[in-house]
């Protein structure tokens, strides 16, 4: 069993969703960024590492500044894998998805990408540009390294692609709640839990739910429905809010991480 | 004035069904897009392959070209230029007759049809020198569609005139303040609101680059520019030209009039923006100096760091001022079809100045670059050959920053 297979078996038998939480390596600065992931990692089931990118396309006002204070505090994607190591330094259970845009994986090698990932410790790759129709370019290099390959689902995926998208996603399911950017406004509850529903028809593999929980109260409704929780601008927005003071940012996120975590578990 | 004009409504070499074209082994296109715009995506895919099909479509679409646009536009034989460099015969494709003023708007017609086919209330739009976000406003005007249009600040700063002008054809213009504030960034933001709203938007993309199939839809619109050009070539000269050249930002002007020259024995040149030097960091030329990378949901040449990082790019002319280029040049380089070429800030300011000078055409400083490097293609050839050059659009949008250039050009030679 891979390590997220068992991150879900783990929170299925506690009768709770995982929670996925989101922050972009290097954000503010690559210090800072150590001990947020680190805290982050404590409160979590699962994390995803956001890899800085110049151009990102699928995110919102939260997350595309995320991505810019980690570029100019300069973020090199050795950073981030060197940030992913020590965070599963400190925790050997936590799942670990590295999360960002095809160019970087793409321009320093596919291959090259995905042994220093696994070095790294991480356990899946979810790359937002990449749909199962362009999976050619990495074609079998993250499963012959074992790790899994994250795709997304969305409220435009029809009935056949849905099932294109189960046939290549490994790991968990990740449903976008709502035709948008991250950050959004959460879609309607029913029309999502309809989706989840209808995914699991096709697939055996847990569905997380994400793109504009922020709400402990959201959380806790996903969390009856779905098998995980993402949640990725609010807690990265602790860092504008507290920008400069390490150890406020530090406060914060760990307020945040913890009140999504209890509304999990009640 | 126009004539009427057969176009070949064929598709040729068209990108298999991925949207992927391929040179020599290697990968261009396709749709590297979120999985929200994949449907949709397939959705303007299939109107598309249907409404090309359909007669009554491409009637419509003709007839605005003829009646609305001014199609066919002139090819014109620049001949005291041509005299005064001694080589080959320069002809210019004037697409700066065309309305609004630039080639831009041949595919704002054919898109803004599909989108009104296709039941959107809605278009939205990226420009970086504003022709299309002109050209878009232009048909969101005809067709009595609300428009937004995205714009970097920097360039609104750049093509004031454009803006305003946006503005009067009633269209919303965004000003975008993320990344590098130009071209990319208007993109970006504007994929972004289409993911939002793909339910009741079309978004308009303005070259030739992107997801498929804005590639090939973009291209096939384009291509009467180099169908007439052969065309009228044939008819006015007597033959074919020896040389083809055109600018290239995304790629939509070049691939418009190289597409249907490249079964010919024609050299094709595609012309990019040196900036400051192709040995500085300041140009913004993707297939001289770019390499293989995907960016704005096509894998194509992109200037880029070690690590993937979109690199900031420069060009005096707004619309050439992006890192990437449509996935079709690129394939075309890569398989030796196509030959690229660059020219300066200076050397394009130089030739806004020659050709306006010597011919009465003040030509968009992105169609400057083409110029600038036609005329040094044509010095070098004998004057019973043939340089086409797609003189893309009109510089009226450009006068201020020419004017600002020269004055401070003038106060450094004074020092
Ligand atoms: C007159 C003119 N020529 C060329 C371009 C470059 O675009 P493309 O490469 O798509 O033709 C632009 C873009 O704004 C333009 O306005």
């Amino acid at each position: 069993m891979s390590r997220l297979s068992d991150v879900f078996a783990r929170c299925k038998s506690n009768q709770r969703a995982a929670l996925v939480s989101y922050l972009t390596a290097g954000d503010p600065d690559l210090t800072s960024s150590e001990l947020l992931l680190n805290t982050l990692a404590d409160q979590s089931d699962i994390l995803e590492i956001g890899m800085p990118f110049s151009d990102p396309m699928a995110d919102g006002p939260v997350i595309q500044a995320a991505s810019e204070r980690a570029l100019a505090s300069g973020t090199h994607i050795q950073d981030v894998f060197r940030l992913t190591a020590q965070v599963r330094q400190q925790h050997p259970d936590l799942g670990i998805v590295l999360m960002g845009y095809a160019n970087i994986p793409f321009v320093i090698g596919f291959e090259n990408f995905a042994k220093q990932a696994v070095e790294a410790g991480a356990d899946a790759v979810l790359l937002v540009d990449i749909p199962p129709e362009e999976g050619h370019i990495c074609d079998g290099i993250f499963q012959k390294h074992g790790l899994d390959r994250i795709l997304l689902l969305s409220p435009t995926s029809t009935e056949e692609r849905i099932q294109l998208v189960c046939k290549h996603a490994s790991g968990f399911i990740y449903y976008v709640s709502l035709n948008g950017i991250t950050g959004a406004n959460m879609g309607d509850m029913e029309a999502i839990q309809q989706q989840v529903n209808h995914i699991r028809v096709h697939t055996d593999l847990p569905v997380c739910v994400g793109f504009g929980v922020k709400t402990a109260k959201q959380a806790q409704e996903v969390g009856h429905f779905a098998d995980g929780v993402v949640v990725g601008s609010h807690f990265v927005n602790t860092i504008p809010q507290n920008i400069s003071n390490a150890e406020a940012i530090n406060d914060a996120l760990k307020d945040a991480a913890s009140s999504m975590k209890e509304a999990l578990e009640a | 004035m126009s004539t009427d004009f057969t176009y070949d409504l064929t598709i040729h070499h068209a990108p298999d069904e991925g949207g992927h074209f391929l040179a020599n082994g290697t990968l261009f296109g396709g749709s590297f897009a979120a999985e929200t715009l994949m449907q949709p995506l397939k959705e303007i895919e299939t109107a598309f392959f249907e409404a090309w099909q359909d007669e009554a479509f491409q009637q419509e679409r003709l007839s605005l070209l003829k009646h609305y646009a001014g199609r066919a536009t002139p090819l014109y034989h620049a001949k005291r230029l041509s005299d005064e460099l001694g080589g080959a015969q320069i002809y210019l494709k004037r697409e700066d007759l065309n309305h609004t003023g630039a080639h831009k708007l041949n595919n704002t017609i054919g898109q803004a049809l599909l989108a009104r086919r296709m039941g959107k209330k809605k278009v939205i739009a990226e420009t970086g020198a504003g022709q299309h976000g002109v050209a878009t406003a232009t048909v969101a005007a005809l067709f009595g569609m609300q428009c937004d249009i995205y714009m970097g600040r920097e360039d609104m700063r750049r093509q004031a005139p454009n803006v305003f002008r946006m503005k009067l054809l009633g269209a919303n213009v965004i000003p975008v303040d993320s990344g590098t504030a130009t071209l990319k960034d208007a993109v970006n933001e504007a994929l972004r609101v289409w993911v939002a709203n793909c339910e009741d938007t079309f978004y308009i993309f303005g070259t030739a680059a992107g997801p498929h199939p804005f590639p090939l839809m973009v291209r096939q619109f384009h291509t009467v520019i180099g169908q007439e050009a052969r065309a009228q070539c044939l008819a006015q000269a007597g033959k074919l030209p020896d040389v083809a050249v055109a600018c290239v930002g995304g790629g939509s002007n070049a691939i418009g009039l190289l597409h249907p020259l490249q079964d010919d024995d024609i050299r094709l040149v595609a012309v990019e923006a040196a900036g400051c030097g192709l040995e500085t960091k300041q140009h913004a030329a993707a297939l001289c100096k770019g390499k293989a990378g995907i960016i704005h949901g096509s894998l194509s040449y992109l200037l880029e760091n070690d690590e993937g990082q979109v690199q900031p790019t420069h060009s005096i002319s707004a619309g050439l001022d992006y890192p990437g280029v449509g996935p079709e040049l690129a394939a075309m380089m890569e398989s030796g079809r196509l030959d690229v070429d660059s020219a300066t800030d200076d050397e394009a300011l130089a030739a806004f100045q020659t050709l306006t000078q010597v011919e009465g055409i003040i030509p968009a400083l992105e169609s400057s670059h083409a110029i600038a490097a036609g005329m040094r293609i044509a010095a070098s050839m004998n004057p019973d050959q043939i340089v086409l050059v797609n003189l893309s659009g009109r510089g009226d949008k450009d006068l201020g920053t020419v004017m600002d250039k020269l004055a401070e050009d003038a106060k450094e030679g004074d020092q």
